[in-house]
């Protein structure tokens, strides 16, 4: 089995695992970075969403071989090193943005992909983003409050 | 998934070598990946495309196309400004993430009935430029998930002339995205062509009778008592065909009055 080396969240992690292994596999099975999620496994839900150098992608679509050389960012990296929340992660917890949590990983990393590229998103821009991530709670409200808060905005969607 | 290795091939000419039988190339996966965990594939081995830089990339050819590297993503052809139908075209393809990492290449290979890009190529009269020829764009939809790409045969780049103008107009499946009637009209001159994927049995198919009557006057009721021929029109649980068969003169419509009002 190759010895595929990856760096996670600005560390370098390794493990020997077949060819075929997907990358959100090789997180939460092999690195036990259990964060990020696998909802539908058919690349439909977003639960599974990382960046690969700097762009959100569905790790369960990805071969863990195909990461290498590629900066990968995961949930696990949102917080700080001593577990200080992001100020996307705040939100969602302020706004009350998590009901059952399983979507909550895929969400804040499709969401901080868009507030690297549209820093003050409209309620449109966020939901025309979002159109990856299911919440099988049907809490989107607010999860896009909480995005409009945590990029400065006023929370506008009726909860 | 069944087991099979993964090559990394960092140039075309790797990529071709490492192609034998029973191997089967991977571009951004967003359709191969979930075939092969159905087990509806049983490659050997895959040749991943995902670090060959040279199949990436967009840039004007001498004669003015538009010339797009097949390992580009969707997301990047939908930041290039050059072509604003393509662009408005690749930004309404699956989501972010899927647009992210979906290829052009990817999507003609694998030829799928609904998919938007074939219905660009067509449209437009592109060029598929592969490592060992340049298929005409007429030539080369050849049915359901089929194509004229020889066994092991690469598609590098594809090259569309730019349109005077142009637009696409899909009506969209909710959830998967694709296209239960996606129309894209192109003018050029006083030649109009319009290509339809979606609703053909076969793929993707140019709708010579709209043609002729949007090159005589282009207005949507010039549409009024044009057919679809002999086409035989898909039917399944999102649309019965003489749904669709509707749909594709309705958003033909829609298409021609954006054209038309820009």
């Amino acid at each position: 089995m190759p010895l595929i080396s990856l760096m996670i969240n600005g560390q370098e992690r390794a493990a020997e695992v077949p060819a075929n292994r997907l990358l959100v596999d090789f997180l939460r099975e092999d690195l036990e970075m259990t964060g990020t999620h696998v909802g539908c496994d058919t690349s439909q839900c977003g639960a599974c969403v990382v960046h690969m150098d700097g762009k959100a992608v569905k790790a369960c679509a990805i071969f863990a071989v195909e990461a290498v050389g590629q900066e990968v960012q995961t949930i696990e990296g949102e917080a700080d090193a001593d577990g200080n929340l992001s100020a996307l992660q705040q939100a969602f917890k302020d706004q009350h943005a998590l009901q059952c949590g399983f979507c909550t990983p895929g969400m804040v990393m499709s969401a901080a992909d868009l507030l690297a590229q549209n820093p003050k998103p409209t309620e449109h821009d966020i939901r025309t983003h979002l159109e990856g991530n299911l919440c099988r709670c049907t809490g989107y409200h607010n999860i896009i409050n909480a995005i409009l808060v945590a990029s400065g905005q006023d929370p506008t969607v009726p909860a | 998934m069944y087991e099979f290795d993964i090559f990394l091939p960092t140039s075309v000419d790797d990529a071709v070598e490492k192609a034998g039988e029973d191997q089967q190339f991977l571009a951004g996966g967003q359709t191969l990946i979930p075939t092969l965990k159905q087990r509806l594939a049983m490659p050997e081995a895959l040749v991943s495309l995902s670090k060959v830089a040279e199949l990436r990339g967009i840039c004007r050819g001498d004669d003015g196309a538009l010339c797009i590297g097949a390992m580009t993503t969707h997301a990047n052809v939908a930041q290039q400004s050059d072509f604003p139908a393509l662009a408005e075209l690749a930004d309404g393809i699956g989501d972010p993430a899927v647009r992210n990492r979906g290829t052009i290449g990817g999507s003609l290979a694998n030829n799928d009935p609904a998919a938007c890009y074939p219905a660009a190529v067509l449209g437009t009269a592109a060029t598929v430029v592969t490592n060992t020829r340049r298929i005409a764009a007429d030539d080369f939809f050849t049915g359901l998930f089929e194509t004229a790409l020889e066994e092991g045969e690469l598609i590098t780049e594809v090259q569309f002339p730019i349109p005077d103008s142009a637009v696409y107009a899909k009506f969209v499946q909710p959830a998967s995205r694709f296209a239960i009637v996606g129309v894209f009209i192109a003018r050029f001159g006083t030649d109009v062509r319009v290509a339809i994927t979606g609703a053909g049995e076969n793929g993707v198919f140019r709708w010579a009778e709209a043609e002729n009557a949007l090159a005589d006057r282009f207005q949507s009721d010039a549409l009024e008592g044009v057919g679809l021929g002999d086409v035989d029109i898909l039917s399944d649980i999102h649309a019965a065909e003489d749904y669709r068969r509707h749909l594709v003169t309705v958003m033909t419509k829609r298409a021609i009055n954006r054209l038309c009002s820009q």
